[in-house]
């Protein structure tokens, strides 16, 4: 099927055939990395806005070498040092935005459901680079894949996401996107990091890791977030760090194949032990690489959203 | 208008042609996909079988190069370039199924620059149905098929459809 969306909001509201879709897109966009030119004239006169009022090293960078390998012209603008601070709304700031005329602005803010008010009211495309806890749809992509292309398949795999699962944009996506590929998705992490709501959306809760991690053939680990970790939903960095922490030791009970994924940054030593996050189970710089070639997916799939 | 036996005569004429031009120079094909991909691999068996050696064969996605996105509805599906070998100081024979405008083969010849430099360009194509737009020419035919604008040419190849022939289709009325 071809994709026919403007924008790249959720994980929520796309469909499975166009999850594959794109994966399949992205799979031809990797050879591109492996040349001594990486450019193809693609998206050549296409502006592509990065408007990012959060922190991003990662995704801004992907963001930004996807649109440049695809020959597009990539602006960054920055929620700090810019006319924000003196007062102007996100929609007066992006409507200013769009007078310019990009053809994609790819927005990150704190507010969930930004990006989907963007989309409402800019006649360009939008793509969710993170809207607070609620949805980081190119990293659920790029995290199948990696996982796909580890695997070969997605349907009938069990992932399991370890930690903070209250405060996690890439949990939430992952969740929905990993359902709608017909996988099994349990998280864990201590009662106060998991969401009531769970339940609602098809995933199995644990509250102890080896019973959670036993059967995964994916371990995604979450960040803990310190930055939003003020209302006392953990005693100490140290206990948790012990209960939840993934270390060498307990994964010698795990599936042999098993993959360890994280969205990074990774904070070694509390969620993941430095040998696991160097070890040969460990995926994550392949999940990194991977995220250059969805987002040019995405970016090229989008472009001809607005063609007819 | 090209039958089994047509059409393997064709490609075992242009192989033909292929090795005596080029010589003994360094070889590959490249086909573009999917046709001119399958072709460039039964070129490449005939050659085989001429030379001792059988030349590189490699293939090349044209999607990002076209020169039509964003003008039509949906964007056409992105597939993989598989061109495992360099490109530098050899000759390369693209190899498609049909030449029609050109803007493929145009197309074509920005993505091999972009992989390096090959020494010389080719182009062989298993039918040529005219209509250029622009100045691009065949080095080796298969078949001249003089159609006009509104009809299609469709080659079908066993790996594909089942079966070998060429024919020409009227165009389907709306």
């Amino acid at each position: 099927m071809a994709w026919k969306r403007k924008d790249l909001v959720s994980m929520q509201d796309t469909e499975a055939a166009e999850i594959t879709e794109v994966l399949d897109t992205a799979e031809s966009m990797k050879e591109i990395a492996t040349r001594e030119i990486k450019k193809v004239p693609t998206l050549r006169g296409k502006t592509i806005v990065n408007l990012f009022y959060e922190a991003s090293t990662r995704t801004r960078t992907s963001f930004e070498i996807a649109g440049k390998w695809l020959s597009a012209d990539v602006i960054n603008f920055s929620g700090s040092g810019s006319s924000a601070e003196k007062g102007e709304s996100f929609l007066d700031t992006a409507k200013n935005i769009e007078a310019m005329s990009p053809d994609v602005v790819v927005v990150r803010h704190k507010a969930p459901g930004g990006p989907a008010l963007l989309a409402k009211h800019l006649k360009c495309s939008v793509i969710n680079a993170g809207d607070g806890a609620h949805e980081h749809p190119t990293q659920a992509l790029l995290d199948l894949l990696t996982i796909r292309q580890k695997k070969g398949h997605l349907e009938g795999l069990n992932v399991t996401i370890v930690g903070d699962i209250t405060h996690s944009r890439v949990a939430r996506s992952d969740i929905h996107a990993m359902r709608k590929m017909g996988m099994t998705v349990t998280v864990a992490g201590p009662p106060t990091l998991i969401p009531p709501a769970c339940q609602d959306m098809g995933v199995k809760v644990s509250h102890r890791l080896e019973e959670a991690i036993a059967h995964a053939d994916v371990i995604m680990m979450l960040r803990l977030q310190h930055e939003r970790m003020t209302g006392g939903f953990i005693p100490s960095l140290r206990e948790y760090s012990r209960v939840w922490g993934l270390t060498l030791d307990r994964l010698t009970h795990c599936r042999p194949d098993v993959l360890i994924m994280h969205p990074g940054p990774v904070n070694r030593g509390v969620e993941l032990s430095p040998e696991v996050a160097d070890s040969q189970y460990s995926v994550i710089l392949d999940q990194v690489t991977n995220g250059v070639a969805v987002r040019m997916a995405v970016l090229y799939l989008l472009a001809g959203s607005r063609a007819a | 208008m090209l039958d089994q036996a047509g059409l393997d005569r064709a490609l075992t004429r242009i192989a033909h042609e292929i090795v005596e031009q080029a010589g003994g120079a360094d070889l590959a094909l490249v086909g573009i996909k999917n046709r001119g991909e399958t072709l460039a691999e039964r070129i490449a068996e005939k050659i085989a079988g001429i030379e001792s050696k059988r030349p590189a064969v490699g293939a090349l996605d044209i999607t990002l190069y076209r020169d039509d996105l964003g003008s039509r509805a949906e964007q056409p599906r992105v597939r993989s370039t598989e061109i495992p070998f360099s490109l530098k100081g050899i000759t390369v024979v693209l190899v498609d199924d049909v030449l029609f405008t050109g803007r493929t083969i145009r197309a074509a010849m920005d993505a091999l620059m972009d992989l390096g430099r090959p020494r010389v360009i080719r182009l062989a194509v298993l039918v040529d149905r005219g209509h250029r737009e622009l100045p691009i020419r065949p080095d080796y035919v298969g078949k001249n098929l003089p159609t006009s604008r509104k009809e299609s040419v469709a080659v079908m190849l066993r790996e594909h459809d089942g079966q070998d022939r060429v024919v020409i289709q009227e165009p389907e009325e709306a």
